[in-house]
Order: structure tokens, then sequence, then C-alpha cells
């Protein structure tokens, strides 16, 4: 057990941050030893959104805990759906249909930039900007509305299944993601102006959380966090899937390795999605949308991973099969898991009022990390 | 490095691990108490690097329960599967949080769903369940909850 709060024996004052706090955005407790204004320990405190979804996935089929997984990292909802459906997709060795595999990218790209903008306006929020958090919502609000006139669903799409997708796309999906591309493309120069440009913004983020390299592999960061450092680590270029290898895009790396540089990142980052989805939109293979499978699946004896790239970083999905309809066990590699692991490490020793630019620029979503 | 040099470099590090291909990677199995002499060696060996491990788990087989490390090199993009077999009652094994960093939250992780005892742990307390948690780990096989579990 530990001391919910007061003072250490050193002297050192014991602060709670949340689990209800503004800046956590979702239920996170960090207990905080402060000597002074310095931060000398952070220790966080998991579980309050936990629903045990490795437990429910091994009483699910594997067309049901599909649905499950959008409730984990729920902003990048469609990228959780994507992994589980190729993880089943290699256990049963199906081949995807050009068409189904250009949809699923196209919505991923989406997915990541509605996912970046509602951390920027969030994480700008947090340090004390107001107004990007306007602008981020309209653009978001945007792809919210695509997604739902395709999947039916704003938040937790569900649009992916083993061998394809749901159903066909809706007949003004290309025509709206077109003029959505085309206005957006300038907005980002025009944040540029509001934050990246900002004195006062670079300032608070300059040199606030530095994570070294090093610390960036031993520690298993992924996604933003760990390409601020200058690791190398996006699986669409290392592992790429459907069909990202044959695609144009970079993988953006940073080396301040501070809060700045991972902000510097994910900004860049919506910048690509933009030129995935330039190349994409324009000419969507004709033919099916989902391959043909049975009804009931089963996946042979084995085991089965696959890994993927979500907003926040490397998701894996780790299926143990017995040759049932169930799984028998299955494991979420979460981003958000291993990223807050080293918020401690790069907090010791900055102020409490960093913190804040500290979190936000991991990316934290606490459904992702509690599963 | 493919997966046959990688099983050459690996059997010259410990002579009794054995192998197995068919998935996605090679697989290593390796006794409890050999593990953290590898995991070392694997991490500082200059052929293999192996400085990413970029999922730890444990899988409850009924008889018994199987450790599962995924490592990756990010020097030389190659990967390998150790797994060690524990004690289904008595489950203990030497904790890899000093080899890498990443393993120390997802040991207490495996510590309070699966009820491994991690040796050498820094700071093997409950992460996830509330505090004062005690009985059955809720990963195993053999947990009931007949208030929140629904069986369909």
């Amino acid at each position: 057990m530990f001391e919910e709060q007061g003072i250490t024996p050193e002297g050192d004052l014991i602060v709670n941050v949340g689990p209800q706090h503004p800046a956590t955005h979702g239920v996170l407790h960090l207990v905080i030893t402060l000597s002074g204004e310095t931060i000398k320990k952070v220790e966080p405190h998991l579980g309050y959104i936990h629903r045990s979804i490795e437990k429910m996935c091994e009483s699910l089929t594997y067309r049901q805990f599909i649905y499950v997984t959008s409730r984990m990292d729920y902003l990048s909802a469609h990228i959780n759906n994507h992994a589980c459906a190729l993880c089943v997709e290699k256990g049963l060795q199906v081949e995807v249909p050009p068409r189904a595999q250009v949809i699923r990218v196209l919505l991923d790209e989406l997915t990541r930039i509605a996912s970046h903008e509602l951390w920027w306006g969030a994480m700008a929020m947090d340090i004390g900007a107001f107004t990007p958090f306007f602008h981020a919502f309209r653009e978001r609000e945007t792809i919210n509305d695509i997604m739902e006139e395709t999947c039916g669903a704003r938040l937790t799409m569900n649009y992916m299944v083993p061998g394809g997708v749901m159903q066909d796309l809706h007949p003004n999906f290309q025509a709206r993601v077109k003029s959505f591309i085309q206005q957006y493309k300038h907005k980002i120069s025009e944040y540029a102006e509001l934050l990246t440009g900002n004195i006062i913004f670079k300032n608070r983020m300059k040199n606030v959380g530095v994570l070294s390299v090093e610390d960036a592999i031993s520690y298993g960061c992924t996604g933003p966090t760990a390409r601020g450092s200058g690791v190398s680590c996006d699986i669409r270029k290392l592992y790429p899937y459907e069909v990202y290898g044959k695609l144009d895009f970079e993988e953006i790396l940073e080396t301040g390795g501070d809060s700045l540089a991972r902000y510097m990142v994910r900004i860049r980052e919506m910048q690509q999605s933009i030129r995935v989805i330039e190349q994409l939109v324009d000419d969507i293979p004709e033919g099916d949308f989902q391959a043909k499978t049975k009804a009931v699946l089963k996946l042979p004896k084995g085991e089965f991973y696959q890994r993927v790239e979500t907003a926040r970083g490397e998701l894996g999905v780790y299926i143990v099969s017995e040759g049932g309809t169930t799984p028998y066990r299955i494991k979420f590699r979460s981003p958000g898991f291993s990223n807050l692991s080293v918020l401690d490490k790069i907090a010791r020793g900055g102020k409490l009022g960093d913190l804040v630019a500290m979190m936000g620029t991991l990316d934290l979503v606490i459904p992702d990390i509690d599963r | 490095m493919q997966n046959d040099e990688l099983q050459a470099n690996v059997s010259q590090l410990l002579t009794t691990a054995t192998f197995e291909e068919g998935g996605d990677w090679l697989t290593v199995n390796v006794g409890a108490d050999e593990l953290l002499p590898l995991a070392s060696q694997l991490r500082d060996d200059q052929a293999l690097t192996f400085n990413y491990l970029f999922c730890l788990t444990c899988i409850d087989w009924k008889t018994h329960l199987t450790m599962v490390y995924h490592l990756t090199s990010t020097q030389y993009r190659h990967s390998l599967v150790l797994k060690v077999k524990l004690d289904r009652d008595r489950p203990a094994v030497e904790s890899l949080a000093f080899v890498w960093r990443t393993a120390e939250f997802h040991e207490r992780e495996v510590y309070e769903l699966f009820g491994v005892d991690f040796i050498h742990h820094p700071d093997l307390r409950l992460l996830i369940l509330p505090d004062g948690w005690e009985g059955k780990n809720p990963l195993r096989k053999d947990f009931e909850d007949p208030i929140n579990m629904i069986r369909l």
C-alpha cells in the first residue's frame, strides 16, 4: 500500500492527480512525490476503467470479439478492428480483396487524422490555449460525419470483419473525402501559425520531458512518442500490411526527444496521412469488398501475432488458438501501456507544471492502457 | 538474420534450449532458471542485439503456465519468441525488468492477472486490480466471478 497523501519522512509532498482530473483525459490516477515544485517520482495507478477485455474475448467468437476492441483505444477504434481482422485472416489464410484493402487503409488514415486532431486540440487546451480545441473539433467532426455515413457510427465503427469490410462504401464517400482533403490541406499551415510558431508554446514544450533513444527502446515506447526521439518504429514501413508497402509516404522522425519533437511528429504525420489518402482516394479498385468466409470461423491450432500502427503506436494482437471457435487466449499489446510506463522516467527532475505538457505529448488514452 | 542463423547463435549461448518453427518467428523454449542469463546475453550480444521487448504475456494451459516474451532488434529487425514453462501451483521466474525496462509494467500486469511471482522485480505490486484484491487471478482459466462474468 502507498501513502495516499501527506508528507514523506524525507519531507516531500505527495500529491494525487486524478482519477478525476481535467488533464488526464480519462480516469488515470498519478501519485506524485514533490520536492518543492520538482517532481521526484510519478507513480501511475491504473484500473479505473479496466474491463478485462482479454478475458471477455476468450468467450467470444472470432467475429464477435472485434467489436469489443473498438472500446480499447476509442480514438483509433478503426485501427484496433483492423489489427484483429488481420490477425484472424492470418490464421484463416484468407486473401482480402484489393478493394477492401484500399478501403481499410483509407479509413485507417482518416482515423489517424481524427485522432491526432483531438490530441492536438486537447493538448493545447491542457497547456492553456483554448482556440485550437475548436479548430481541431471542427475538422474532426467532418471526419466523423464521413465515418458515420459509411460505417454507421462515429466513434466505435466496427466496420471491419474478417475477410474485408462489413459493407460497401457510401456513394458519397469519395467526393466527401476529396473535399475534406482539399480544405484540410490548407488548415494545417493555419495551425502552424496558431501553435507551432507560437513562442510561448515553444518555450513550454522545448526541453520538457526529454526521452533518450535508449530509454525509448528499453521502455518499449512506440509511435510518435518514440519517433520524437528518433527511433524508427513505424510498423507501416517496417512490416507493411495491406497496401502500405506500395504507397509513397515518409516515416516522420525527429531527434529532439522532448515534448516539442513529439508534437512535431504528430503534426507532420497528419500531412503524411493526407498524402496516403490522396494516393488512394481517386482510384479505389472495383470488386468485392469482402472475401468469402465461412459463417462460423475456426482458427487452426497455433499462435498468431499481428502488429499494426495505430495513432498512438504499435498495437499487437496475439491470438492463441486451440482450434475452436473462440480464442484460447488473446493478448493486446497496447501502445499506451508501454508509453505510460516511461512517464516516471521523463518526469523526474521536471516541474509539476510541465507534467501536463509531458502527459499531453505522450497522447495517453486510458481505456487503451487499462483494457 | 534468418531463423536458422538465429537458431545457431542462440544454441551457442544456451545448449539446453529447444527450438520450434512454424509461426511468424523462431520460438525458443528455455528453463525458468536459464531465462535471465540468456535474456541479458540476447540483448548484449553484438550480432543479435535484441534490445526491444515488444510483448510480454502469460498463457494458462490448465496444467502449467507459459510465459511468452516477444523480442526484436531495432538494429537488425529480426525477431524471436522466448517461452518459459512454469509450475501452475507456485509459478516463479526471474524478473527481466533490469534487462528491458518495459518488462516492469508488463510483469506487474502478469503478476496480478496470472499470479506469477517475479523474483527480484523492483516494484511488484498490484497495477490494475484494486488495492486489497485477494484471492484468485482473473486471467486464470479456473477464475469464476458469478456477479460480473456473463456466460454466453
